[in-house]
Formats: structure tokens, sequence, C-alpha cells
């Protein structure tokens, strides 16, 4: 076969490896309209589910009508929770080990709730048949705020016993979740009392919602001729879906088929489980028709996975030079009406225990009460890994905080404290293990490209200036520095429901030297058709172009846990290296063979095997491929396929160090974004176009989310923020550009060194932003306002320190 | 239900006609009905652009229209700017320039950006942004999408002066 290039530069180009910014694959049918979301799934005789939702955030559903519904045109079955009831379905299990109402069952707990499930002809007669529907409540007390619910009287839960252990142990009242705790409360105890110098602090993180464009949905189609259930929807886990709607369900998995077509964006919001597939699938067994069920924005804003909810008080102890000696971090957290929270099973509070940061602190201790209110279920991580985002703003408020009572240097603060080079593998004091890091090359370098003492200047002279009277503008310069974990996980410490967080790849090369590899995880706009492609192109040396990345179809891939907290390419993309090298490994020995000499006498050059210290002996990859299919290798089967299911040792530890230059004008509440510089280590690098694309993607929900993104409820429990009017989204009129860079500190562990980026600057942006609003007033004898920092609150603290007098 | 209306539409150069209720809002029309799934939904209150399509010259946002109100009219959504052989600029430099993740958002922001560019050649960036700030894009942080649409500029009006 005559494709070899001669020279080894070109043969490299010619894969478009790792480290290439290879054009995505997956943008030709995008620009062209020809995407498939599951809104764009249409079957024969297709009927459309919608549900009748609860005005109210607290009440008792005292009777339920369909009979005028049932006679609306279109209308062909109306279900409640009294249907769902004999087959068991009326309540689902939680990813967090809490049940779920699907429809509700004598009572409401959230503004929104579902409460009975319309099924008609097309969305128009469902619309209709949801008015007809009528259903009288009995409004009951509503309480909205975690710290009250725990002294209420009232109880929400009243399917719980008040007495009996909750799934992650014992309650304190019958409001109460969980208490989950990390490191060691005495020592931590005494050491901030004993310190020379302790700041504290209390501050919420405010609920939000990852609010992707593509809001949830799905199409169940059961077959009642062959016995099987086809569930498309916008899973970010469809294996895991297969599994939890086979044990809901009984239906046997292998009857099961999942399949994720596109997805429009996730964030965290597409993890769970909800109430509109379990409904999809009973309607379609009833009607013996396939079901869609789409949420519209209202719903999804109102009751699919909100994100945050955090009240966070710390204290944070240090010596009179800024040495930091301990830490310690109580939550409430306000989970809504159930425990929905998507986490591995043995972490309640998901790895809010990486709340220590980037600092070397010698003791810590951390507790998180999960409490129960009369709002909607979820908990996710937006665009986040578990908690990790409550966590990097906590300690990097904390710091700043730290910083005003020594009167120090912030930046110079988390200097002094960053854990070291040479310390890694680094264990921390709540438990986890960093696998590497770098984190004073990274502060030097972003410090250095944004000049920050000419901004420190900057900054004090517009101080005075304002003090003049000269401007109305005050700037401020956000620094943070994060530390992320992502990658779950070790299947020791990280399942969910019981499945073990590992993930999967299965490729087969095909004779002709092209191939099919196919993940247990599922893209929703990372681009994984690429980049899979280009890491399987560097192991195995056939060109990312000759192969297909395909995933999201429970029939044809391997079981995997899916795509959120930026596992995939922690997980699923060392499942693909590590596949890819059992490929080589085959490759080699049918190499040897073809080139008749010993198995260790060839080695791996690129996109060949070649005779070791003889290059011009040589068979491409090209070449065995055909001969895995064409030739009778004594000792060896034909063909060649491999499998790995990757169980990873560690999670892994990606970094960053970012800085934002704002200017706010006092009297308007606006902020400016001057600059905003990005610093990400995210260990070795596959796609550096990809990479840059998701920084700019998770710094802007970075920015939305400290700016203004909130979900907001009344004393009543409405939700004040359910359309796009209310609840903010960044247009391109209010975004900046921004500066990313990088250093490169692989992971240690990794079959790539790769640590995973998706997830970093939405983590490490919104403490960046939140402070660089807080720095701006710090001059003026601020310490801490909490965030959204809309417009409005900005005016507000103007105004409360007295820059308008 | 109330009576059906008799609607003429041309929709990416081919006529359409049927009976549709005075309520059938037009991007109901066009996915339901003609299978036009190019235009998404993303928020059916005119919020986020996904459904943006041009009718008659104008950028429309379909979720708020009824297909009643574009009787008689032409509309031209993604699979009316180009194909696979004959891609629009904008279709090329979105992928060139990395302007899009998820896709979701895409047609709408290409289609938009095709009349944007129609009004005015030769935007500037301030301009790029805020003719495009009825479109929310939830992925990209529209860095990439502004770079892309001036790409795209610059290589039709390198185009238009070779041809002139
Ligand atoms: S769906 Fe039309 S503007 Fe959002
Ligand atoms: S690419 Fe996902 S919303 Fe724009």
């Amino acid at each position: 076969m005559k494709d070899e290039l001669d020279n080894r530069e070109e043969r490299v180009a010619n894969l478009k490896g790792m480290g290439c910014s290879r054009k995505r694959v997956e943008d030709a049918r995008f620009t062209q309209g020809k995407g498939n979301y599951v809104d764009d799934i249409k079957l024969d005789g297709m009927l459309f589910g919608d549900f009748v939702r609860s005005p109210y955030a607290h009440a008792r559903i005292k009777s339920i009508n369909t009979e005028a519904a049932l006679q609306v045109p279109g209308v062909l079955a109306v279900l409640t929770a009294a249907d769902l009831a004999p087959l068991g379905l009326h309540w689902m299990p939680t990813l967090a080990g809490d049940k779920q109402m699907v429809l509700a069952d004598g009572k409401v707990l959230f503004q929104g709730q579902e409460v009975a499930f319309v099924v008609a002809e097309d969305r128009y007669a469902a619309a209709d048949g949801i008015e007809a529907v009528e259903v009288e409540y009995e409004e009951l007390p509503v309480i909205v705020n975690p710290f009250e619910s725990l002294k209420s009287d009232v109880v929400l839960r009243e399917d719980l016993d008040p007495k009996a252990p909750g799934a992650h142990g014992p309650r304190k009242h019958h409001n109460h979740i969980f208490t989950w705790e990390a490191g060691d409360k005495e020592t931590t105890q005494e050491v901030i009392s004993n310190a020379e110098v302790v700041a504290e602090e209390s501050m919420y993180y405010h609920r939000t919602h990852p609010c992707p464009l593509e809001t949830c949905g799905c199409v169940a189609s059961m077959d009642k001729v062959n016995g099987k259930l086809t569930l498309w929807g916008t899973f970010q886990a469809p294996h895991a879906i297969r599994t939890v709607v086979s044990l809901i369900s009984g239906i046997e998995e292998h009857n099961i088929r999942v399949i994720s077509p596109d997805i429009g964006g996730g964030f965290g919001n597409k993890v769970g489980a909800y109430p509109g597939y379990v409904c999809s699938v009973v309607a379609s067994i009833v009607t013996g028709k396939p079901v869609k069920w789409i949420e519209d924005r209202m719903d999804n804003l109102m009751t699919t996975a909100f994100a945050r909810d955090y009240h966070m008080t710390g204290k944070i102890s240090a010596t009179k030079e800024g040495k930091i000696t301990g830490l310690h971090c109580q939550v409430v957290a306000d989970h809504g009406g159930f425990d929905a929270c998507a986490d591995p099973t043995k972490f309640p509070a998901g790895f809010m225990n990486i709340c220590t940061g980037s600092y070397d602190i010698p003791t810590a201790y951390l507790e998180v009460d999960g409490v129960y209110t009369n709002k909607a279920p979820g908990g996710v991580s937006y665009r986040c890994s578990f908690r990790v985002t409550e966590a990097v703003y906590f300690i990097e408020r904390m710091i700043e905080v730290l910083a005003i009572k020594l009167n120090m240097d912030a930046a110079e603060l988390r200097r002094i404290n960053f854990i070291k080079k040479e310390q890694f593998p680094y264990k921390a004091a709540l438990g986890w293990e960093y696998d590497s890091g770098d984190y004073h090359t990274a502060w030097d370098k972003a410090l250095k490209t944004v000049d920050y003492e000419g901004l420190r200047k900057e900054q004090a002279e517009r101080v005075e200036a304002f003090k003049r009277g000269e401007t109305r503008k005050i700037m401020g310069i956000g620094l943070s520095f994060f530390t992320e974990i992502v990658g779950a996980g070790p299947v020791k410490n990280c399942d969910i429901l019981g499945l073990g967080m590992f993930d999967s790849c299965e490729i087969r090369i095909h004779p002709t030297g092209s191939a099919i590899a196919r993940l247990g995880t599922i893209s929703q706009g990372q681009g994984h058709a690429t980049t899979f492609a280009q890491i399987l192109a560097s192991e195995i040396g056939l060109p990312a172009d000759s192969i297909t990345i395909e995933e999201g179809d429970t029939d044809t891939a391997p079981y995997g846990l899916g795509t959120y907290g930026s596992r995939s390419t922690p997980v699923a993309g060392a499942a693909t290296a590590m596949a890819g090298r059992k490929i080589r490994a085959k490759a080699q020995m049918i190499a040897a063979y073809l080139l008749e000499v010993h198995d260790n006498d060839v080695e791996f050059d690129v996109d060949r095997f070649v005779v070791k210290g003889a290059p011009e002996r040589f068979k491409t990859m090209k070449e065995i491929a055909f001969a895995a299919y064409n030739q009778a290798i004594p000792g060896l089967e034909p063909g060649l396929e491999a499998v790995s299911y990757y169980d990873p040792p560690n999670m892994t530890y990606p970094f960053g160090a970012y800085v934002c230059v704002m200017d706010i004008d006092v009297d308007t509440g606006v902020p400016e974004i001057r600059r905003f510089y990005a610093l990400d280590d995210c260990g070795t690098r596959i796609n550096p176009m990809i990479i840059e694309g998701q920084v700019h993607g998770g710094l802007t929900e970075a920015l939305a989310v400290a700016l203004g993104q909130e979900i907001a409820y009344d004393d009543m429990g409405n939700v004040k923020t359910g359309t796009l009017m209310d609840f903010f989204l960044p247009t391109a009129w209010e975004v900046p550009n921004y500066e990313t860079d990088f250093t490169v500190t692989p992971s240690p562990h990794h079959p790539i060194g790769a640590k995973g980026v998706g997830e970093s600057p939405h983590v490490g942006g919104v403490p960046c932003f939140s402070n660089a609003v807080q720095d701006a007033f710090r001059p003026f004898g601020n310490t801490h306002t909490n965030m959204p920092h809309d417009h409005w609150r900005i005016w507000r603290t103007a105004n409360e320190l007295g820059l308008h007098s | 239900m109330s009576k059906k209306m008799h609607i003429q539409i041309n929709v990416n150069g081919k006529d359409q006609e049927f009976l549709a209720e005075p309520r059938e809002l037009l991007i109901y029309t066009l996915r339901e009905r003609l299978n036009i799934t190019g235009p998404h939904i993303g928020c059916e209150t005119s919020h986020c652009g996904a459904c943006t399509v041009t009718i008659d010259g104008k950028s429309v946002k379909a979720c708020t229209m009824f297909v009643a109100q574009a009787s008689g009219k032409s509309i031209t959504t993604i699979e009316g700017l180009g194909d696979p052989d004959n891609l629009h600029p904008l279709q090329s430099a979105f992928k060139e320039h990395h302007g899009l993740q998820c896709g979701y958002c895409t047609p709408g922001m290409i289609t938009r950006a095709s009349k944007l560019l129609e009004e005015n050649p030769n935007p500037t960036e301030e301009e790029i942004r805020f003719g495009m700030a009825g479109n929310i894009c939830r992925c990209t942080g529209y860095q990439n999408i502004v770079k892309s649409i001036q790409a795209a500029a610059a290589e039709m009006n390198a185009a238009q002066e070779a041809a002139e």
C-alpha cells in the first residue's frame, strides 16, 4: 500500500491527533439546521404529554377532576397519582437516596409541582386539556427559608417517619435531611480559638439554574409487539437512565433502549430523572403510542434542577504574617421539597470538602446540613463538579476577607499559602489527594501578564479621584485561584445508585484502516466526536478523520456513567486511550508477524510499527488493519477490536488563575468588565480550540451567576424568575472578550495526563467576577456582599457605603 | 377550537397552502407541520432567538408570530440559506472559528447574522454584538460567534469586490 508520507512531521499532522485545533466534525449538521435534537423526533401516531402543575408551593390536594379534560377534542388520557399508584410509579427514587412524587400524591411541596399528566394528539390539545383539569387545593403554610424550616412545626414531608434516619444518617428535625461532616472538628475549633488572627464571614450562594438553551424532554415508545421500550431523551447519563427505568418499571434492561440524540446544552440540568420521563413511559404503555414530553422554559426554570442555594458560614485563622492555620465551614443547604441532588451516593454535599482550595491549610472542618423547604428539588452541579463551585466561591471569598482583616494584599496572601509544587501529591485536610499542580508558576504568570502592581496603583489613584469628585466610577480587581476536583471517579468511593463511576470505550478497526469507537459518555456541545477521535488518532496511528465516534445509544455503546462533572475526558478519555493501547498491542504482534521479527523487535512510530534500528522496514497501521482481517496469523484471533472499562485511581485536579478588571458606575450600579484574563491548567491539552471555547462559555455562565442570574422566591413560594424576562442570561452585548492562557501540568495518573476543562472557568469565574465587585468597594469599607451583583444590588451597596452623598 | 384559516406561505422557495387554527404559531407550523426543524424553541417568549427566521427581509422570532400573520409572506430558515455543496459563508465561518458548541442556538444565530450582514456588510464588533443581542447562546460566550461573523463579512466583501 502506498499511502506513506515521507516526513515524520507530515505524518503527525496528517493524524490530527492530540494537541491540534482540529475543526469540529459535529458542525456540518448544526450549521445547516440538520441537528437531531429530541424535539425534532417525530414518530408515527406520536402523542404529546404535558403537566397540570401546582400554582401553590404547599397545599393539600382535596380532589382532581379529569372528566371535563377527557372531553376536550384531541385529549386521550389524563394520568394522576391514583393511576400510577397501582404500578408503584407515583413516587420514584432520587439520585440522593430520597424519593420524589412523580405526580402529586395527596399534597404538593413546591410551585410548579407535577399534579396530572395530560396526553393529547398535539401540544395545543394538551394545553386545552390542562386548562380543563379541575384541582381543588387547600393551602398549607409555606416555608422558603431553611433556617425557619428547621425550627418550624410544619411537617413538609409527611411521608417520612420523623424519627427514622434518612439515606445519610440521623435526622435532627422533621424537615432536616442529613448532616455531613469532614475533617477534625475539635482541633479546628481549638486552632481557631487560639489563633493570632481570625476572619469570619457569612455568605449566601443564591439559588440559580443551569438553563441550557434546549429544555429537558423525551419521547417514549413502547413496542408492545416486541416488548421493547425505546426512550429518546435529553439525558446526560443514558445508561444510568436505562438502569433506573428498568428498576422502577420492572421492564428488563435488555428490553429498554435509551438514546440521547443531539443535546442542546446540559450544564447539569439533564443529569437527573424527572417525572416527565416516567409519565411519558407510562403514557406510552397505556396508549400503545409513542409519547413526547418537552418542557417549556417556565417548567424548566421552575421545576427541573436548580443549583446552589448554600448558606455558608466560615472562619479562617492565620498567623499575623498571613500563614493560614485553620478553616471552619458550616453550611445550611436548601434542597427544596425532595432531596434530588445529583451527587455520588457517599457525598450528599458533593465535593464541598474541596473547600480548602489551593492552599496548604493544616486543619479544617466542614459541616453541611441539608434541609427541606417548599422550593423545587434539584441541587445539581451547574457546570461544575458536585458543589465545587460553592466550595471555591467560599474559600476565595474567605481569602479576601482574611486579607482585609490582615490588611494585606490578597494576591500575596494567596501566594504565601499555596500548596507548593513539591508537595504534590498533596493530602488535603478534608481528605482529598490532589494529583498535581504548580500554582506559583501559574499565579506569577497571571499577575505579570495583567501588570497587577500597575492595576493596584491605578485603583488607588482612582479612589483618590473619586473622593475628589472627579469621577463617579470606581475600579475593582477581581482575583481568583481555583482548584477543581473532577473526573468522578474511583469506583471505590464514587457511585450513583450503586453504579460505580467508571467509564468505557469500545473500538472496532475496519479492514481498510478506518474505525468506529463508542463511549459511555454523551456530548452536549463539548465536541466529543472531534476530541475523542484525536486521542485515538494519537494512540493508534489512524487519522482522526477516519475515526467515527458514537455515543448515547445504550443498545450499541458500552456501559458508562455519562457526561457531567467534567468527567468525560478524565474517565472516558482515559478509557479511550486504554482501549487504543490494547489495539496497539495486538497491532504490534501483527506487525512483527508481517515483518518476520520478534514482537519486541518492532516499535510504534506515529502511524506505523518499525523494526528497531531499521526504520525503512515498517508496516503502517492501515496495512496492519487489513492484515488483521486477511491473514491467518498463528496464535492470534482475526479482527482488531478492543474494549476498556476504566476505573480511575483518583480524581483529577485542574486549576487556574483568573483576574478581572472592572469599572463600576456607582450611580447606575452598572459594572463594566474592562479586562478578563483566564489562565487554565487542565493538564495535557487535546484540542486548544475547543478548550478555549469551553473557557469562553464557562466564564460567561460565571458572569451570569455572579452578576444577576438567580431563581428567586417570594414568601409564598412563588417563583419570581420563571421566564427569560426575569432570569438573566447574558447576551453578546453584556459579555466581554476574554484573554485565555495556560500552563500544562499533566495528571500523573491519567493515561494521557488530561484533567478536564469544561467546568473550570465557571468554578473559577464566579468568585473572580464577584471579587471584582467587592474589591471595588473595599477601599470604602466593604468586606462582603452577597451575589448576584445585579445593578440594583450594586447600587444599594454604593448607597449603603455612603457613596451617593 | 375556532374556525380554521386558509394560509399560504412560501418557505425556502416552496409554496405551502393549508388550513390552520388562528392560534397556530409560526414556529409550530415550521417544525410540526412542515418538518423544518432547523429553527428551534428555547423560550417561546421572544427572548432567546433560537427560532429566528427571515420574513420578507426582516429577522423575526417565529415563536411569537401566528402563522396567520405570516400568510402571503416569504420565509427563509437556516435550511434555505445554503446547501451542503454551496454553504453560506456564515455556515463555513461558524465551523472555522468555533462559533458553536451544542448547536442549538446556531440556526437562529446564523439566520440572524445573515440579515445583519445584509443590512450592514461592514459591521464593527460593537455593531455585531448589538445586532446579535436578540440571540442567546448558552455555550460559547459569544467571542467566537463575533469572530465568525467578522470572518464571514470579510469573505463576503472580498467575493463582492472580486465580482465587481
Ligand atoms: S423560542 Fe422564539 S425567541 Fe426563544
Ligand atoms: S452553541 Fe449551545 S446555545 Fe449556542
